[in-house]
């Protein structure tokens, strides 16, 4: 393990480094695709994508439970491709917690530790600390099946944790937990990284779980990263429709749109939308997207839409409209008082437009 | 996907070879043995491979039988056909009894199941004595009925049953009454086809079971054309003690592995899949 | 079809009354088994052969599935060519073993007298012993593994990672986790196959020993046949009967205690 870390540790700061790594199942299916990408140390970095991307086989591949086909991974400046998972100083949380559960909480968390050797009394007062941290004190001698959802959560994160490693990787911890909890270990977990100052990468399918948490998201697509950025950055200016749609909830609304020969209108169905500075591509067939919260309803609007139904939320409403065969969706402040039926005029913020193109789905 | 070093791997399958050929050597030399002639199996060190005389033997011993004793045809047919019923008759009897214990909430249920348990658990070996009186009593000694009701009677099988019965969510049952099934309905239109698995395995087990059946034939039967094949290799072994005819031996005992051997084989996936899902 | 069923069943309850019915000497019987020296022998060679058969199987079967556990590739094919000795019948099996034991021309035996270890399990009792538990274990090897593969099989793969990841070398995976979490199906195996080594291993003590050399290989399913088919002595050999009974009776409900007990993974 010495000959192959000398590298990567002394011209590269960042923490975790992913280069080129590709992922090919002896079946000949391409997993990922050339991901490359740097993670600084104490980052809070978020893996987000669909199910089926390929983010939990990424996360994996940096755990060493997974081989790396291609490329190669550095943790702290090493270069662990072919390192066990036990070498590679890192620490998992499982979606399914995996708490063994023949022991108890305390042993759980003692177990790693112990197979490292370290003296007894040291080990136990680790893991005094980490239940402490995490409010389990009372739990260490109970055993997993005894434990509620969230505490487990706790234990298997409490196992990680007293390891002291140099990477938390999780693997869509929270799903398995109710909307509430969710919420809740969201907090806690974000807490506890920005006060351990630990790199983290973690997983989650849950676009709202990965703005709220992360300090740089990648979206994955197929085993391609769409994009890599903070979360501002990615809701600000998606660089592909995929993200786009991805990212901010509700999704963002697309309508296809013809651009005029000058670059300067856009029109769909009876609608021509002047834009505010030229914009050129190769072809004419545009997509066209502006995000719920960035319209203004206006008697002199510039979009007519007929209303399909509403949803009242208190501070605000999320309007379901037509324009044209486009369904559209609204979100308004307040109560807006409109039925099935109903037409309305709004305006689009004008600074908040996205343009892709039609056919490669990329950003204009 | 850990540690999937080539060397930890290659060890593994070493050791599963080692243990494959451990297990399998008896079965090969077997194969080897009812390949020779008498001459060559006496003579030391034993052939490990194959001979020339495979068809000779097996026509011998299928064809005209040992020494004088029932053609090996008659005893795989007797075989087949006590094999067949013990686990047909096995398998219904066990099913309508779980359905019983599982889904009927009559008086003493609870009761009624350790005593069938209890007193049917006892295998065969044990309650000889009583079982074989009332058989010889009845006049079914030396008759199919007399080798196969008293292995029937057991409750092995209605015990897996009621573990694969009670695994059924109960909403089948409520959704089959909205449906409007009876009783006899909702068992043959949907407990037999959700059990097929654990009754696949249990043909499996009890067809085995049947063909190796082995105290209980010797007992009841004395005529020689009521014999099975398996009995058969324990007179041949006794009968030649001084001079043992290998080949013959061993040709029989190829013939009396071939079809339970088969049947494992070619179930096998619904009979592991039965077995230790309804066992545990 | 329940009543005729219930028909059965109650014919087989009288049946057994009738093999108790006998009560007036029944106590008698007892006693005089106990303070029967040879039947007391005879009990504790049937443990002793139990033990072995239940350990040498278990532990081949064990470390076979272990590894068929860890391949990625052919666990399917392994399963399929260590599943064969479970159709045998014990009689066949017997026959087997016999031959390649066979003192004068046995192809293990003439290996083993060429070594300088003299074979002749005819003659010498713990030979004659280890033939049988040899016999009687490499026909339960397939049975026990795959219930063991099937139980390592349904440990979470993730508990396995997390383990890898805590550190643990491969065989402390497997003595850590793997082993303790597989303890139900180990149980469950052990009752399986004591009952296995009790009752069913007839046929191969018959075929290879018959009982002998010097009672060395009777044990007590075979007494009862012995003391009641050839010996002719019915009382004492249903009181026999009944020790086994209870015995069995005593295991299952053993075993169907362990039988709900799952591991919550």
């Amino acid at each position: 393990m010495s000959d192959s870390s000398t590298k990567g540790s002394s011209q590269n700061p960042s923490h975790i480094r992913l280069k080129g790594v590709e992922k090919i199942y002896p079946n000949g299916y391409k997993a990922i695709h050339g991901i490359d990408m740097e993670i600084e140390e104490g980052e809070f970095v978020v893996l987000v994508g669909p199910s089926g991307c390929g983010k939990s086989t990424l996360l994996r591949m940096v755990a060493g439970l997974e081989d790396i086909t291609h490329g190669e991974v550095y943790i702290a400046g090493r270069k662990v491709n072919d390192l066990e998972p036990s070498q590679r100083d890192i620490a998992m949380v499982f979606q399914n917690y995996a708490l063994y559960p023949h022991m108890t909480v305390y042993k759980n968390m003692a177990y790693g530790l112990k197979n490292l050797g370290t003296p007894k009394d040291e080990i136990d007062k680790r893991v005094n600390e980490v239940a402490k941290l995490l409010e389990l004190e009372e739990l260490l001698n109970r055993r997993p099946k005894q434990l509620s959802g969230g505490q487990r959560q706790r234990v298997a994160m409490g196992r990680a944790i007293v390891r002291k490693p140099t990477a938390f990787l999780f693997d869509e911890p929270l799903s398995n937990l109710d909307a509430k909890l969710r919420v809740q270990m969201r907090l806690v977990i974000k807490n506890l990284q920005a006060r351990l100052g630990t790199t983290t990468l973690y997983v989650t399918h849950d676009q709202v779980e990965a703005m709220t948490m992360a300090d740089r998201l990648i979206v994955l697509k197929d085993g391609i990263a769409e994009q890599i950025g903070t979360p501002m950055e990615l809701y600000d200016r998606p660089e592909t429709q995929f993200v786009a749609g991805f990212i901010g909830s509700p999704a963002m609304n697309f309508i296809e749109a013809d651009l005029s020969d000058d670059g300067n209108t856009l029109q769909f169905g009876d609608t021509k939308l002047p834009l505010k500075e030229k914009l050129s591509n190769q072809t004419s067939k545009i997509t066209f997207g502006f995000r719920p919260e960035h319209v203004t309803l206006s008697d002199s609007g510039a979009m007519s839409l007929q209303v399909n139904l509403v949803e009242h939320l208190g501070a605000e409403s999320i309007i379901h409209a037509k324009l044209g065969d486009s369904p559209i969706t609204l979100r308004l402040n307040g109560h807006i008082d409109a039925k099935n039926g109903d037409t309305l005029k709004v305006d689009i913020d004008a600074d908040r437009y996205h343009f892709f193109d039609k056919n490669a789905g990329i950003r204009i | 996907m850990i540690e999937n070093r080539p060397v930890s791997t290659a060890i593994s399958h070493f050791v599963l070879l080692a243990g494959v050929a451990i297990v399998l050597f008896p079965i090969w030399i077997t194969i080897v043995a009812a390949s020779h002639d008498v001459a060559r199996l006496l003579e030391v060190p034993l052939p490990l491979g194959l001979g020339d005389q495979f068809f000779e033997n097996l026509k011998q011993v299928v064809g005209k039988g040992v020494e004088g004793s029932t053609p090996i045809g008659i005893m795989l047919f007797n075989s087949l056909v006590m094999a067949l019923m013990i686990a047909f008759g096995k398998i219904s009897i066990s099913l309508l009894s779980a359905y019983a214990i599982v889904y009927f909430d009559f008086r003493f249920r609870m009761l009624f199941f350790w005593m069938i348990f209890i007193t049917l658990m006892l295998p065969v070996e044990v309650r000889i004595l009583p079982t074989y009186e009332v058989v010889a009593k009845l006049g079914m000694l030396d008759t199919y009925w007399g080798l196969t009701i008293p292995l029937i009677a057991s409750a092995t099988a209605t015990f897996m049953f009621r573990q694969t019965f009670l695994s059924v969510p109960d909403e089948l049952l409520e959704a089959a009454r909205i449906d409007g099934a009876g009783p006899m309905q909702f068992f043959w239109d949907i407990l037999l086809p959700v059990s097929r698995t654990s009754i696949a395995a249990m043909f499996v087990i009890l067809f085995i079971y049947g063909w190796n059946q082995y105290l209980w034939p010797l007992l009841v039967t004395t005529d020689k054309n009521m014999m099975t094949i398996v009995m058969s290799i324990k007179n041949m072994m006794e009968a030649l003690e001084e001079t043992p005819k290998w080949h013959h031996i061993m040709m029989t005992a190829l013939l009396a592995m071939i079809p339970p051997v088969l049947v494992v084989i070619g179930m096998q996936k619904l009979f592991v899949k039965g077995l230790t899902e309804t066992e545990k | 079809m329940w009543p005729a069923s219930q028909a059965v069943y109650q014919s087989l309850l009288v049946e057994d009354a009738f093999g108790m019915s006998s009560q007036f000497v029944w106590l008698d019987n007892f006693i005089e088994l106990f303070e029967d020296d040879h039947y007391i022998k005879t009990f504790g060679r049937t443990l002793f052969f139990s033990a072995m058969v239940a350990m040498l199987s278990l532990s081949v079967s064990l470390v076979l599935a272990a590894m068929a556990d860890r391949v990625i590739r052919g666990t399917g094919i392994y399963r399929t060519l260590l599943i064969w000795p479970y159709a045998v019948a014990p009689v066949v099996a017997g026959a087997l073993w016999v031959f390649l034991f066979y003192p004068t021309t046995g192809i293990i035996s003439t290996f083993l007298t060429s070594m300088g270890y003299e074979w002749n399990h005819q003659l010498k009792g713990n030979q004659a012993m280890a033939l049988v538990v040899i016999a009687a274990a490499w026909k339960q090897i397939s049975y026990n593994f795959l219930f063991f593969l099937a139980g390592m099989q349904a440990i979470p793969k993730s508990l396995i990672e997390a383990a890898a990841i805590d550190a643990a070398s491969p065989a402390k995976r497997f003595w850590t986790i793997i082993f303790p979490l597989i303890t139900p199906t180990t149980f469950f195996l052990l009752v399986v196959n004591i009952v296995y080594a009790f009752f069913e291993t007839f046929g191969i003590i018959h075929v290879v020993t018959k009982g002998g050399p010097a009672n060395a290989t009777e044990i007590l399913v075979f007494k009862v046949y012995n003391d009641g088919f050839v010996g002719l002595d019915l009382g004492g050999s249903a009181a026999q009967s009944v020790i086994l009974m209870v015995l069995v009776i005593g295991m299952t409900i053993f075993q169907f205690k362990y039988i709900e007990r799952k591991v919550e993974y």
